[in-house]
């Protein structure tokens, strides 16, 4: 039996008296494309939060492929391959898009204390930049000052920053939050193509999107894992269309 | 007999006094705006120079001009939070620090260019230069009523935080400022009064410190440094954590000139220093 | 502009090239640099202490504009390094290369031991924390009158000749050399520091401190580094003050200094090399104008500065000149 690229046990959180996760098991199995869905509020985000430290759990574990990395902090599980991407853009509003993947490149590999050279003689990091830049269709606009941007190409600039990482999990919430309809098609078209050997967790509202783009999915509501299966299976599951079909017809 | 320890302790305690209400105010609206008010003396001293200009030039009772140096104060925190402040609320750290730095910068030109360098003499009458004897230890009747003051207003700020509606919507403020706002509180307006309110105050403050530190154009600057103190060892937004925070420090920069005059404010800033490394969110601060 | 520059470039790599190439306005500027021997001479020691506000501009503009790291004492380190410079000189070694690199040496030692701390803060606290260490230093510096002179100021600096040779001299002309040459040094190595991935790293932390953990950089390990760096260039602009003008006072150390050092920067415009040389040179000549009569009302002129700059002129009288270029580009 091969591990679990990315694993939960037992993962919970409470703000005060809110709790948001409770009790959460997850497992990625290597190269999934699993989606995670839940109403607003149903501590999503947080349970994002909680697998990459930037968020302690009040309990449980978390295994990333061999390795317990509950106690690390969120940079160790970068360096160790889990990655992720933000809902509301997190970028670098005055580098260039090939500055900003530059410095994640540079950071994995180790050259970012390099304080003497020009970083333009760092030729292997920049070309592998503009490598993904390229990939994720941003090779045009790559330099110009990331707030310029339109929106759509900031939202493909937080997944290329993700990369640049090489993950071996990559976790996004919400990859097309905010972009309309007509072109989040694009944005999950790129994900869709990443490589096969990523395991990728994804966030997404909007159901058409999920059943096509995910293997697997999990139904959280009130921070618990409602239920999980394929979409065939979620989609035929009555409570889940009370409770987050539902609610979406009507919000 | 009480052991001279007692006078260090109630004059360190009117020190103390006197920097709560100077701070009370800054730790407020930073609590709820996290906007950094470096100006905040200079409200204080505009208080304390009306003051002086009502009591000596216009020879008006020395209690009937506190309440004009809050007005004033106030009145002056108003029209910089409408003109120059709002425009700021949302702009980096540094940004404020400049603003409000500059201001200050202005402030003790003008006060220099206005009242002179020198320290103003303040003419009280004879009734509040006496003391009291009790227990072989004098106790100064305007530090008596300095405490009187600070204690009446400290419950009436109490009070009000607790059990108004205003109060309510400050609290909600400076617990979550996104939440309050949407709960619908104008956030904004409960911020402007707020300012006024603590601005006014630092103006009392700044009146009634004239009698016991004096007052010259440096006093926005040296002050703040105080308020700062204050504010970041009690905790943003807590009056509570603000008093204790003032009574400590007042007591102890008194206690520290009278036994160990030769470390100066040393002591002090080594103090603050150490609880901000340690509780960054102040002894009392939730955050 | 910048997409001017990209279709000429060939490739990522030339485009990342050409941005740190020097331009030809930036060698006009050095070669200006050297017009007070000629054109001034009366005026060189205030050239020289234009040059030292520079370097101590620079030094905070590799931290608060290029790591976004808001200081309210960064004066504490010019004053260690000019305290230590003339200490060095009072007690005998008056040897002026060997005095610098000591003092920066201990600033820059300082710098490194509380940036331990300053790693670990934002906001309100990293601006508290600055200012504490600030008034504590310059309270130190008071209560220690045994060595510092107290308020009275250091007395009895002797600096010897540069290099054996070259006396320091009444107009100023070996002290403007002096303190030009290790400005220029200085500059070049903060040049090379900008553009290089370390550079980048810290605009990076400028940009947005929260990312920078989940691209795994080690954010606190590089501000560190350029704090300890900053410190130390603060440290051997202090001391080259101490031994151009063989005093040192209290106010080296002081919240003052830190907060015109504030102005100089941000009125030539922070994050750019050159925002701290020129708000250094438009803010000493200014100085020199106005505040020969009225010290004090010299501060009213910094805070409406202050205060215009910020609802104004936002990245500086560069920042508003590269702004200008911009738009008179495009027309
Ligand atoms: N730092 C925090 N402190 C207190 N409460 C929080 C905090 N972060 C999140 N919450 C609360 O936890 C709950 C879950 O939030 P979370 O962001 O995880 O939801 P989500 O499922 O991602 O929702 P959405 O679909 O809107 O993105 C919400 O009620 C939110 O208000
Ligand atoms: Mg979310």
């Amino acid at each position: 039996m091969t591990r679990p690229a990315l694993l939960t046990r037992g993962l919970s959180k409470s703000f005060g008296s809110l709790v948001v996760a409770r009790d959460i098991a997850i497992s990625l199995p290597v190269g999934a494309r699993y989606a995670l869905i839940g109403p607003n509020g149903a501590g999503k985000t947080t349970l994002i939060n909680l697998m990459t430290g930037m968020l302690a759990p009040d309990a449980g574990r978390i295994f990333l492929g061999d390795d317990d990395i509950t106690n690390f902090d969120p940079r160790e599980r970068v360096r160790r391959g889990l990655a992720r991407t933000f809902q509301i853009n997190t970028l670098f509003p005055g580098l260039t898009p090939l500055e900003a993947v530059t410095l994640a490149v540079c950071e994995r590999r180790g050259i970012s204390r390099e304080f003497w050279r020009n970083i333009a003689s760092h030729r292997e990091a920049i070309d592998e930049a503009h490598d993904i830049l390229s990939r994720l269709r941003l090779a045009e606009e790559c330099y110009r000052p990331t707030r310029e941007l339109p929106y759509g190409r900031q939202r493909l600039l937080e997944i290329a920053l993700a990369l640049a990482t090489r993950p071996k999990v990559l976790l996004l919430d919400e990859p097309a939050a905010g972009v309309p309809p007509e072109e989040s098609g694009e944005i999950f078209e790129v994900v869709a193509g990443l490589s096969d050997d990523l395991t990728l967790l994804f966030i997404e509202h909007d159901m058409h999107v999920v059943f096509r783009f995910a293997s697997h999915i999990i139904v959280l509501v009130g921070g618990a894992i409602y239920t999980e299966g394929t979409p065939a299976e979620i989609s035929a599951h009555p409570g889940v269309r009370e409770v987050y079909l539902g609610t979406r017809r009507h919000g | 007999m009480l052991p001279p320890i007692f006078g260090v302790l109630f004059d360190g305690f009117a020190y103390g006094m006197l920097l709560f209400l100077l701070s009370v105010g800054q730790s407020v609206t930073l609590g709820m705006m996290n906007f950094i008010n470096l100006a905040h003396c200079s409200f204080a001293m505009l208080g304390g120079y009306v003051t002086v200009l009502l009591v000596n030039r216009y020879g008006w009772p020395f209690f009937a001009a506190l309440p004009i140096a809050f007005l004033a104060a106030a009145l002056a925190s108003v029209a910089f939070e409408r003109t120059l402040y709002r425009r700021l609320y949302r702009a980096s750290d540094l940004d404020q620090v400049l603003l409000t730095i500059g201001i200050t910068f202005i402030s003790v030109a003008a006060a220099a260019y206005i009242f002179t360098t020198a320290q103003q003499p303040l003419q009280l009458p004879a009734y509040l230069r006496g003391s009291l004897s009790f227990m072989g230890l004098d106790f100064a009747v305007y530090r008596l009523i300095l405490i009187g003051i600070a204690l009446a207003i400290t419950a009436l700020l109490v009070a009000c935080l607790e059990y108004t509606r205003f109060g309510a919507k400050i609290r909600a403020a400076v617990d979550n400022e996104r939440m309050a706002r949407g709960l619908g509180i104008d956030v904004d307006r409960a911020f402007a009064l707020t300012f006024a309110l603590g601005s006014g105050l630092a103006g009392l403050g700044g009146a009634l410190a004239i009698e016991i530190v004096g007052l010259d154009p440096s006093f926005a600057f040296t002050y703040l440094v105080y308020v700062l103190i204050v504010v970041s060892v009690g905790g943003l937004g807590s009056i509570g954590g603000s008093f204790a925070a003032a009574a400590v420090l007042g007591i102890s920069d008194i206690a520290g000139k009278y036994y160990v005059p030769q470390l100066g404010a040393f002591l002090i800033y080594l103090v603050m220093v150490g609880l901000l490394m340690w509780r960054p969110a102040g002894l009392f601060g939730k955050r | 502009m910048a997409s001017a520059v990209a279709t000429t470039a060939s490739s990522p790599q030339a485009y990342l090239r050409s941005l740190a190439r020097w331009k030809p306005i930036e060698i006009a500027f050095w070669l200006a640099t050297l017009l007070p021997f000629a054109l001034v001479p009366n005026y060189l020691s205030l050239a020289s202490q234009i040059a030292i506000a520079g370097l101590f501009a620079l030094s905070l503009d590799l931290i608060l504009g290029y790591a976004g790291i808001v200081s309210l004492g960064h004066a504490a380190f010019f004053g260690i390094g000019a305290y230590t410079a003339g200490i060095i000189s009072k007690y005998g070694w008056g040897e002026p290369i060997s005095g610098l690199m000591a003092s920066a040496a201990l600033a820059g030692l300082v710098g490194w031991t509380t940036s331990f701390i300053i790693a670990r803060f934002r906001h309100l606290a990293l601006i508290m924390l600055t200012l504490g260490f600030g008034l504590l230093l310059a309270e130190l510096a008071n209560s220690m009158s045994w060595l510092t002179g107290g308020v009275d100021g250091l007395q009895g600096i002797h600096t010897w000749d540069l290099l054996g040779l070259f006396h320091f001299d009444l107009y100023g002309f070996t002290a403007y050399a002096y303190s030009l040459t290790v400005l220029f040094i200085l500059f070049i190595v903060a040049r090379r520091l900008i553009n290089s991935p370390f550079g980048l790293a810290l605009r990076g932390i400028r940009e947005n401190w929260i990312r920078m953990p989940a691209i795994g950089a080690p954010s606190r390990a590089h501000i560190r580094a350029i704090y300890t760096i900053a410190a130390a260039m603060a440290g051997t602009a202090g001391a080259l003050l101490a031994q151009t003008t063989e005093t040192v006072s209290l106010d080296s150390l002081s919240f003052e200094r830190s907060a015109e050092l504030l102005v100089m920067l941000v009125l030539g415009g922070a994050g750019r090399l050159y925002g701290g040389l020129v708000g250094a040179i438009i803010f000493m000549v200014a100085r020199d104008q106005f505040s020969g009569t009225t010290p004090q009302y010299w501060y009213f002129w910094i805070g409406v500065l202050l205060v215009a700059v910020v609802t104004l002129l936002p990245n500086g009288i560069l920042g508003g000149l590269s702004n200008i270029a911009a738009r008179w580009r495009k027309t």
